[in-house]
């Protein structure tokens, strides 16, 4: 055989790969264009149906119940326990350069500006976003929600707005839950590490830790979980291929919260720095 | 709905009528040219292979879905220029029973007929009560008013389904696959209700299956598609003479009598392995 005819087989295989690499990546695009053009409409369509009545109170506390109260056990864990592991980690090394009276400072500092907000939106994403998602899907594939429309019942105003208000007004307060949390999780450490009083603890971390260290905080989670109520009902809302279907709903809402939770927290620490040092 | 009358639909009672409708998902075609009536009183059994869009014809004639093109007029008012409110009135008239039942599974079955009821109907909550009663007595299942759709067999689920659709007293009942996944007594217990319901209340019906004993059980008139297209509109005993091939082919596989069978099975021994799949 020929080595130009030797040739073919792989030029063509050659051919045949490069032909298909832009046609995956224009895939790719298409899907990233279609989700985040998708994600604005409903946004839009969110802040449309939040500002015009009738506004749906009793289901709105009903999905509270289910974001906040619900994760409390979680984010009680984990809050304790990076407190105290924080305290843990940054005690040796504080102590060798004479500085181990800050710890409770810097762990106060780290916890309420970044840690918490930043954990607590990532763990509840996870658990809301997906438990959303597999909700909505599942009620897309058994019809529910095309029985709620024959019903006169908007779906939309039920379903989609009820949940990301839940999750705006959970946030923050989960927030503060697991800043007060893990700053008891770091007390109990310091306690039986340095022996510190209750008393100092409390005086060195309030005369320390300031507006800026709490507030922006609590307050960039109302965002977060903006994102999170937002992501899992449209994941949920256009969930397609039957129950395949719901579960890649759930997948993709908590992959997606994560990613935009943490890129937008990049711009929030920034803004942050911005305005208040 | 007396207002909505117009003197020539009326007169002729026709309930829906569907015109030239063609409807496509993507580059996917469903109907080219549809056209089909459906009239007071009547039951229609929509048949064809599964993908043929008989569960989209539904959806259509509820308006939760609309065509490309053409038009679906319910008593002579166009469905796709009406708005929201009218819409609404609309779907009071037009039952819906959805393949899975559809039932809101957060809700007792009570519950799901009280929230139909009082999206369409101003009553006092003894009205709403008795009406309740009285849909799921007719259906047969006058102690369920407790449970949760969770806690019914399949068949009680369609039966609680057709409670919440003829609650709101409709004059047209959409049967999408009623008799699916049941065993053939549950199956001949809907059909006998869908005759009942035909016989006591009046109610027109669309039935939507592949089951053809259901089919003849309870329909004066069959429309059958296949690829796109009507093949077949008139009476359900008289397909058999419309010496359709597909329509030949349809009734010879679905009627399997025990000589039926034997022959059947015999010709497809004489084919290739690949045409007789």
């Amino acid at each position: 055989m020929l080595p130009t005819e030797e040739a073919k087989p792989h030029h063509h295989l050659l051919g045949h790969s490069e032909e298909i690499k832009p046609h995956k990546k224009e895939h790719a695009f298409h899907k990233l264009v279609t989700v985040f053009g998708g994600l604005a409409v409903f946004s839009w369509r969110f802040v449309k149906s939040s500002i015009i009545p009738p506004y749906e109170i009793k289901e709105t506390f009903r999905q509270a119940y289910q974001v906040g109260i619900r994760s409390l056990p979680l984010v009680s864990v984990v809050s304790v326990v990076i407190g105290a592991v924080l305290t843990m980690q940054s005690t040796p090394t504080m102590t060798k350069f004479g500085a181990g009276a800050y710890v409770p400072i810097m762990v106060a500092v780290s916890v309420m500006r970044e840690l918490a907000p930043v954990l607590v939106s990532v763990i509840v994403g996870g658990r809301v976003g997906a438990g959303i998602a597999a909700e909505l899907g599942s009620m897309r594939a058994s019809e529910q929600i095309d029985a709620m429309e024959v019903a006169a019942i908007d779906p939309f105003r039920l379903l989609v707005v009820t949940r990301i208000v839940a999750c705006i007004i959970c946030l923050p307060l989960l927030t503060v839950y697991a800043d007060t949390l893990a700053m008891i999780g770091a007390f109990v450490v310091n306690k039986i590490e340095s022996g510190m009083s209750g008393q100092l603890f409390i005086n060195t971390v309030t005369d320390s830790v300031t507006f800026p260290d709490y507030l922006p905080g609590i307050l960039k989670t109302a965002f977060f979980g903006y994102i999170i109520g937002l992501v899992g009902c449209f994941m949920g809302f256009n969930s397609k291929g039957g129950t395949e279907g719901v579960g890649k709903s759930a997948t993709d809402a908590v992959v997606t919260c994560s990613l935009l939770i943490i890129l937008s927290d990049a711009v929030f620490v920034k803004l942050t720095i911005l305005f208040w040092g | 709905m007396a207002e909505d009358k117009s003197p020539q639909t009326a007169e002729s009672g026709i309930l829906l009528s569907v015109n030239d409708v063609s409807k496509a998902f993507g580059e996917h075609v469903i109907f080219e040219g549809l056209s089909l009536e459906i009239r007071e009183h009547e039951t229609l059994a929509v048949l064809g292979k599964s993908g043929t869009g008989k569960s989209v014809l539904l959806k259509l004639l509820i308006g939760l879905l609309t065509p490309d093109k053409g038009t679906i007029l319910y008593r002579g008012k166009s469905m796709t220029d009406m708005g929201e409110k009218e819409l609404t009135k609309v779907r009071k008239n037009i039952g819906f029973l959805f393949q899975g039942a559809a039932l809101f599974d957060s809700m007792t079955i009570g519950q799901n007929l009280e929230t139909f009821l009082l999206k369409h109907e101003v009553l006092s909550p003894k009205e709403r009560q008795d009406k309740i009663a009285r849909a799921l007595d007719v259906v047969g299942l006058p102690d369920v008013i407790d449970r949760l759709p969770s806690e019914l067999s399949g068949g009680m689920r369609k039966r609680a389904g057709l409670a919440r659709s003829i609650v709101v007293e409709p004059e047209l009942i959409l049967y999408d696959e009623p008799t699916t996944g049941l065993d053939p007594i549950t199956a001949l217990s809907i059909a006998e209700l869908i005759n009942s319901l035909q016989f006591k209340l009046g109610i027109a019906s669309v039935v939507v299956t592949h089951d053809l004993p259901t089919a003849f059980a309870v329909s004066d008139r069959a429309v059958v598609l296949n690829e796109s297209k009507k093949i077949y509109d008139g009476k359900i005993e008289e397909m058999e003479k419309s010496g359709d091939p597909f329509l030949v082919k349809y009734l010879q596989a679905s009627i399997m009598d025990k000589g039926r069978k034997s022959a059947y099975i015999q010709e497809l021994k004489k084919l290739p392995v690949s045409e007789a799949i």
